[in-house]
């Protein structure tokens, strides 16, 4: 079996399970204040990757159903874009 | 969970203010400190803010508060003995005047800054361009520049105010939602939760963007209001951008944090007051035209996350840190309009002094009772 360690939950970040389940420990149960604290979620996936398998081990930890956590807050614009195709050509004051 | 039920005090709202307060309490000695929140640390408007510290203010009070905050922020990691890093970054604050009206205020500014020894000076657009080489010059008639401002990470200080305070014996509880602050002939005698009630003749309103509603519960018809701003970040590139960078006239603020996102907002116009937290559309493309125009190279920059937050707005852009004169116990650090997070530090002592009931640590007034007695110098220099 692969050591927590080794095992990387969050790719934007570079955070590992290992580190995941310390914050845990700390008493930060809910994917919004893991983000808070280790900016889970808050990369370039904004949190499409992470988010599945950081609820999972909440679930695990605090014993409830994924399906019973409270849902994180899903944030527009749902993709990265670039500011440049937002304005298009008109760049003015 | 069971609450205590007794305590001997209890603090509203669980952001950097309640936090600060907490800790600079507990560590005079002062017992059974709860901190009630209604989310989870950082839920309302110090986690949806800016992340900026600035002490280029306009009004004495306002440059004191955050020169003597940022004296603090820079040994806060020791102080605090943190877990987590609090991100401090000083690489300053460029504040951009367009018109000759707001250069002039701007050097009324800074005369009111080197009176408190705040390193803030005039720049020129050409010195402007050697600070931020990426900065569109055109149409700027001058700026200033102080390079001690900066950043800092407003969830990871509030987690370390919090969990100082924990060490001191404050209890911190989250997801407690209060309903009602009861009352016995005009004194306070406990507050009522979802969770339960706690016994106290003291209670602290930091509720931030509800601050008005924790009023109501005491009778108090409180002279803020709140407001949503709107806020986006980008993907994280490598250092293009060291100061944040500000403008007043044409409203926005912008800066690249020590992990490489870009974090920027701009003020509303329009907005009704209320509680509204969505982001919207016509955001991104405001936000997108003035960026684009400002700093050219952030046409190439994704966005990736839009949020909102409250400003709780008082009267003259100051906050009211005080006891009110109407209910004993019922203390009020409230109104910050928009800058809570960069002068926390300095209103946790304050709020300690005046619990404690010692003479203020500096001479300011920020009582509430200033607004009928007209002293009033307000703060113009805000976003």
């Amino acid at each position: 079996m692969m050591k927590e360690e080794n095992i990387v939950i969050c790719r934007c970040e570079d955070f590992t399970l290992k580190e995941l389940r310390e914050l845990l420990e700390q008493g930060f149960n809910t994917v919004e204040e893991i983000k808070r604290v280790a900016r889970l979620g808050m990369g370039p996936c904004q949190g499409k990757t992470c988010g599945p398998l950081i609820k999972r081990e909440i679930a695990k930890y605090t014993k409830q159903k994924i399906e019973d956590l409270d849902r994180e807050a899903s944030r527009p614009p749902y993709g990265g874009i670039m500011f440049g195709q937002v304005v298009g050509d008109d760049i003015e004051k | 969970m069971t609450l205590k039920n007794k305590a001997g005090i209890v603090i509203i709202g669980g952001g950097i203010t309640g936090t600060s307060i907490a800790y600079y309490l507990a560590k005079e000695g002062f017992k059974d400190i709860v901190i009630l929140e209604k989310r989870y640390l950082t839920y309302g408007a110090t986690g949806r803010c800016g992340a900026g510290v600035r002490q280029q203010w306009g009004t004495r009070q306002n440059c004191l508060l955050a020169n003597e905050s940022m004296k603090i922020f820079e040994n806060l990691n020791e102080e605090l003995q943190v877990k987590r890093d609090i991100e401090l970054k000083q690489k300053g604050y460029l504040l951009l005047a367009y018109s000759e009206k707001e250069y002039e205020l701007f050097k009324k500014n800074i005369s009111v800054q080197h009176e408190l020894n705040i390193p803030s000076k005039l720049v020129t657009p050409y010195e402007a361009k050697q600070i931020v080489p990426i900065l569109n010059t055109a149409d700027l008639v001058g700026a200033t520049f102080c390079p001690t401002d900066g950043h800092a990470n407003p969830f990871l200080t509030t987690m370390a105010y919090a969990e100082a305070s924990e060490r001191f014996g404050v209890t911190i509880y989250k997801n407690t939602t209060v309903t009602e602050i009861k009352m016995k002939n005009d004194k306070i005698i406990g507050v009522q939760t979802d969770k339960g009630f706690i016994e106290t003749d003291k209670v602290v309103n930091a509720a931030g963007g509800w601050a008005q509603e924790i009023g109501k519960m005491v009778g108090l018809d409180l002279p803020i209001y709140s407001e949503r701003h709107e806020i986006l970040a980008t993907e994280p590139v490598k250092e293009i951008l060291g100061p944040m960078v500000m403008s007043f006239s044409y409203n926005i603020y912008c800066q690249q944090t020590p992990h490489g996102s870009f974090i920027m907002g701009c003020s509303p116009e329009n907005e009704p007051h209320g509680y509204n937290q969505n982001s919207s559309w016509n955001f991104l493309e405001t936000m997108s035209k003035k960026v684009t125009w400002l700093l050219p190279p952030t046409q190439k920059l994704r966005v990736v996350r839009q949020w909102a937050g409250l400003y709780n707005i008082s009267p003259d852009k100051q906050p009211i840190v005080c006891e009110s004169e109407k209910v004993e116990g019922f203390y009020m650090a409230i109104g910050f309009s928009g800058h809570g997070f960069m002068i926390a530090p300095a209103v946790g002592i304050l709020m300690k002094d005046i619990i404690l009931k010692k003479d203020l640590t500096w001479d300011v007034t920020l009582d509430i009772g200033r607004y009928e007695r007209n002293e009033i110098i307000a703060e113009s220099s805000v976003v």
